[in-house]
């Protein structure tokens, strides 16, 4: 009760009002507000497109908005980024340690556009290696990492201010999955020790393990926020099952859908089901010989009800 | 409408990084930067100068030497404004990885001008050095060209920014060469005296900075007289300022959208 309140009484790292950006007469990101406490991880889950770089970006001072209101780490932005980016981490999207240098090298120079030097770093950068199970890599050049290592420099870089927030673009697109877990299990870490994170994601399974609390953002518009848990109970009946082997031409089976309290839903060639009793539909699919795949409803079903169309394309 | 730009000391760490690369790879950058204007001093100032004779009171090797002084900051600072940085904006996300940390568009536009400028001034340094050792050079009034060929640099270096700022690849940095940089070398005064143009040739070369660092560099390093240096050194610092001005908020533009 204590802590709560005294998180609660704590100003949000991050207060967006009615943002918005056009590119080109397009609104790509439109009317969105977000507002971030300090130590949680907050999530932003939509597909590609859905306008998720664009937001990190005017967070930090780097698009400039052409609506709405922005204060981050209590710095109006993009006025005062500089002093908000003194205090924040960043894993971009894409890749952009410096080829020119070596894994210590990297840190070091990047701590000096922090301003950071002299005897202090050498410890703190033998730490990030350490965290980022990189050490005996100090000398390694940069094109010899795997993509996994790659990351987990790009994640070690951003920790070199001790930030108070961090915010991570994609963390783990494009890796295998060991090298998911690693980041995931880091970025716990990180969450458990304070420090603030905010990460886009279009992994409903990284938003679900990751997240306390998410945005659905598609196409520039945020469609929901609230905890996973939550977001799943607003929205989804618990029990979904997935029809397999049925063809996108075929008319839904009339007997199902006809079902009181099932609801069926039809995206590309998967048939979706949603259900809160599902004994008598299992029954039923049983007795047709109907294959299915019964699962728990997840954040990939809230967002297929929102919008209509899949998470990923 | 230009926003003044307001670099901080930040700067200085954009310059630091580049210095720690070019450390790095020192040999061949050397090898390109300086040796090539040596050989061609050695090569042309007694190939040449054997034909041309002396020039006024001048053997033509110190003349061509006080001028490939000059045109070695000019291709120097200008590569790495160009080139060099435009692979560091566009292909390795350098910039872009500044803009993470607390570093503004202002200071890196700043710090990487700063540091063309000063490995043009390395370079025509390093030729400086040559060039006495080859008893080119008069007398100690030499070192006065060092300021004036670190600020040339710094004009050289905002100018080809604004290009860079521009460019959507390297072919595009050929138009500035062959439309903007062999014209004034040529007309520059580097290779050989400005008054075999026509008058009106002679009149436009002087509204480019070349022409006007020579005429401050080519004294201070042959022991002549200078002539009017106010007006040069104001020329030069007036493209320094409008190119550090234009392309600030040129990079601005490109890099925050
Ligand atoms: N600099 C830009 N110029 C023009 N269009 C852009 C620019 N940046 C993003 N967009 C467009 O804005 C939309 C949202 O992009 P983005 O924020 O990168 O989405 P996400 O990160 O969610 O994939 C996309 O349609 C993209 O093409
Ligand atoms: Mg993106």
């Amino acid at each position: 009760m204590q802590v709560e309140r005294s998180i609660a009484a704590a100003p949000p790292l991050v207060v967006a009002r009615g943002l918005g950006k056009s590119y080109g007469g397009q609104r790509v990101v439109d009317g969105v507000d977000l507002m971030v406490h300090e130590g949680e991880c907050f999530g932003l889950l939509g597909p590609n497109g859905a306008g998720k770089t664009t937001t990190l970006r005017m967070l930090l001072g780097l698009t400039p908005p052409d609506a709405g209101e922005l204060r981050v780490l209590g710095e109006p932005i993009p006025a005062r980024a500089r002093r908000a980016r003194e205090q924040i981490g960043v894993v971009p999207q894409f890749d952009s340690l410096d080829p020119d240098f070596t894994v210590r090298e990297n840190l070091v120079t990047y701590a000096s556009y922090f301003g950071l030097r002299g005897p202090g770093l050498a410890p703190r950068i033998a730490e990030l290696l350490a965290f980022a199970n990189l050490e005996g890599r100090e000398d390694t050049a940069i094109a010899a990492l795997s993509g996994g290592m790659k990351r987990r420099l790009t994640l070690a870089r951003a920790l070199i201010n001790r930030p108070r927030l961090v915010v991570l673009d994609e963390p783990t697109t494009g890796l295998d999955p060991q090298a998911r877990h690693y980041i995931w299990q880091r970025l716990r870490e990180l969450r458990d020790g304070g420090t603030t994170l905010i990460l886009t994601t279009h992994y409903m399974e990284e938003a679900e393990r990751l997240c306390d609390r998410l945005v659905i953002l598609d196409a520039g518009h945020i469609l929901a926020c609230d905890t996973p848990r939550a977001l799943i109970n607003a929205h989804i009946e618990p029990h979904v099952v997935e029809l397999i082997g049925t063809t996108g031409g075929d008319a839904p089976p009339p007997e199902l859908s006809a079902l009181p309290g099932v609801r069926l839903h039809r995206a590309g060639d998967l048939v979706l089901l949603y259900t809160a009793a599902p004994r008598l539909l299992l029954e039923r699919l049983d007795a047709a010989g109907q294959r299915y795949l019964h699962r728990p409803a997840n954040l990939e079903d809230v967002f297929l009800k929102l919008t209509g169309h899949e998470l990923r394309d | 409408m230009i926003v003044l730009p307001r670099p901080s000391l930040r700067c200085l760490a954009v310059w630091q990084r580049n210095l720690r690369v070019w450390r790095k790879i020192l040999l061949p950058s050397a090898l390109g930067n300086f040796g090539e204007p040596v050989l061609y001093l050695l090569a042309f100032g007694y190939g040449f100068g054997e034909l041309v004779g002396d020039l006024g009171q001048l053997p033509y090797v110190a003349f061509l030497a006080s001028g490939i002084v000059c045109s070695s900051t000019l291709f120097t600072a200008s590569f790495e404004a160009m080139y060099s940085a435009f692979t560091r904006m566009a292909n390795q996300q350098t910039w872009n990885s500044m803009l993470n940390a607390p570093l503004m568009v202002d200071d890196i536009v700043l710090g990487e001008v700063l540091w063309a400028a000063t490995k043009g001034l390395l370079n025509s340094s390093a030729i400086l050095i040559v060039a006495a050792a080859m008893g080119l050079v008069a007398d100690w009034r030499a070192l006065l060209a060092l300021p004036v060929l670190g600020l040339a640099g710094f004009a050289f270096a905002a100018c080809a920014m604004v290009v860079t700022a521009y460019a959507r690849s390297f072919d595009f940095f050929l138009y500035f060469f062959t439309l903007g940089l062999t014209p004034m070398l040529l007309t520059g005064g580097v290779f050989f005296p400005r008054e075999q143009f026509p008058e009106w040739v002679q009149q436009a070369a002087f509204l480019l900075p070349l022409p006007h660092v020579v005429e401050l560099v080519r004294p201070l390093l042959t022991g002549g007289s200078l002539h009017g240096p106010g007006l040069h050194l104001a020329v030069i610092l007036g493209y320094a300022v409008a190119g550090l001005l234009i392309s600030t908020a040129l990079v601005r533009r490109r890099m925050l959208c």
